[in-house]
């Protein structure tokens, strides 16, 4: 039987994520963990997240989980949500600046006073709400998924990877951001799988399937 | 290409019931709170929030399990509101399913409370509501005030300044209910709106008043809401979400279709 590992450090509410797993593979095993060996041991990893990145960190190191997952986003296939990918990144301003695990290189940025280029419109911050996503090429995760299918955001700081190959996905508010990254067995998005009704279950699937 | 604006239908719940009240006083019931919410979420609701109306604590647990139901089967953002008034009320609601908790008379009474989940839960699952009541007279400058119990008890709050300080303490949204316009079917207030949905950074529900897809389509466009909640329209079927969709659609609103 498979077994989907969702790490639990303590930031949010992993039952969301747990429900939707169990919805669209009723035949794995889903567990929302803490325990270093279960994450080690499980076939598939997903890496959640909500709240500030400066209590993401610190949470991962009073759980010593840095190093768990760090080593499972080397070799399995790995699902970073939300924040999840914030911290894989090198550095975030949040929070007057913290490094992160440095997994993938790049920086996370504050939206800052936004405006809609044409019309010259405030943008609201938090980005929150139902955005689409523009697919950067053909991955397993997008199959079935049309192309600019929306999915749920809700965050005020985004990715911004050093290398565009890092780039899955792209959304635009004020200006297009990354809003999807992946290498190898790793693949993260900003927005809300478990949240996003039909598109966000199906790349839910898509993981489950997945064998990079 | 952009961010949608949300419909979000608001379930008023009286002990695990759906009610709906006008102005507060008269109560119909509506239905069972999953089978409203699953039919919601098949017609493309954006998110669906429930207001527990429950006067009792000791029917808070129904609500708990009616959360719990519902998140397991929609996959949408939940949003509960209605007797949060503690860290631990709200770690229950998130903990059932809940994405955001909406947070009203707690804030009042000590707002520092939205600092705390703010910071403890993060900006994104809180959620501050606000019923403002125009208490200017004719050809006066509008001024809109804060008051509770159904809006019984004023409080002196202005609204404007309420919505700032809010936002300031980690509020991550605000719902706006104007009590003059709430089960009238008259249309939102849209001067209470826009000057609030100014006056913020973050976004802004409007609430209270709906009765036609237009006034729907009035709160975004001239009211500058971010998204707007409706109860009655939609229990009764008078319109379906998909209806209020294409409507808004038309009138050049971007949105999840």
């Amino acid at each position: 039987m498979t077994h989907i590992a969702i790490i639990d450090y303590g930031m949010g509410n992993l039952r969301s994520v747990a429900k939707a797993f169990e919805h669209v593979a009723p035949k794995a095993r889903v567990s929302v963990t803490q325990d270093r060996r279960d994450i080690l041991q499980a076939d598939r990893v997903v890496f959640p997240g909500q709240g500030s990145i400066r209590d993401c960190i610190r949470e991962l190191a009073h759980w010593d989980l840095l190093g768990v997952v760090r080593a499972a986003a080397l070799g399995k296939p790995f699902l970073g949500l939300c924040l999840g990918p914030q911290a894989l990144l090198t550095f975030s301003e949040e929070n007057g600046g913290v490094d992160c695990l440095n997994v993938l290189p790049g920086r996370v940025v504050w939206f800052g006073e936004l405006r809609e280029p044409e019309t010259g419109e405030r943008l609201k911050v938090p980005h929150m709400g139902w955005n689409q996503v523009r697919q950067a090429g053909d991955h397993p995760l997008w199959r079935d998924i049309p192309q600019d299918s929306r999915f749920y955001f809700v965050h005020s700081y985004y990715l911004k990877p050093e290398e565009p190959a890092l780039i899955a996905g792209q959304t635009r508010y004020g200006f297009d951001f990354a809003s999807a990254v992946a290498r190898d067995n790793i693949f993260a998005v900003q927005f809300h799988p478990e949240k996003s009704a039909q598109a966000g279950l199906r790349l839910l699937a898509n993981f489950v399937d997945w064998n990079p | 290409m952009g961010l949608a604006k949300r419909i979000i239908p608001c379930l008023d719940v009286d002990r695990g019931r759906v009610v709906k009240g006008v102005r507060f006083v008269e109560i119909r019931d509506a239905g069972d709170p999953v089978e409203i919410a699953r039919r919601y979420d098949q017609q493309g609701a954006d998110e669906i929030t429930f207001l527990d109306i429950t006067a009792s604590s000791d029917d808070r647990e129904t609500m708990v399990h009616v959360v719990e139901q519902v998140a397991s089967e929609v996959f949408i953002p939940l949003t509960v509101g209605g007797g949060i008034r503690a860290l631990d009320d709200v770690r229950r609601m998130l903990n059932a399913g809940a994405d955001k908790v909406s947070i009203n008379t707690a804030a009042i009474a000590r707002p520092e409370f939205v600092r705390e989940a703010a910071e403890r839960f993060g900006n994104q699952c809180i959620v501050v509501a606000i019923d403002a009541k125009a208490v200017h007279q004719a050809g006066e400058t509008p001024r809109w005030e804060i008051f509770t119990h159904g809006g019984r008890k004023p409080t002196g709050i202005d609204a404007v300044e309420w919505a700032r300080r809010m936002s300031a303490y980690g509020a991550g949204e605000i719902l706006l209910t104007s009590m003059d316009r709430d089960g009238t079917k008259q249309g939102f207030n849209l001067d209470l709106t826009r000057a609030i949905s100014e006056a913020v950074s973050i976004p802004v529900i409007a609430s209270g008043g709906v009765g036609t897809l237009d006034h729907l389509a009035d709160g975004i466009l001239l009211g500058k809401a971010d998204a707007v909640l409706a109860a009655s329209i939609f229990h009764f079927a008078e319109y379906t979400i998909e209806q209020a969709k294409r409507h808004l659609r038309a009138r050049g609103i971007e949105v999840r279709l």
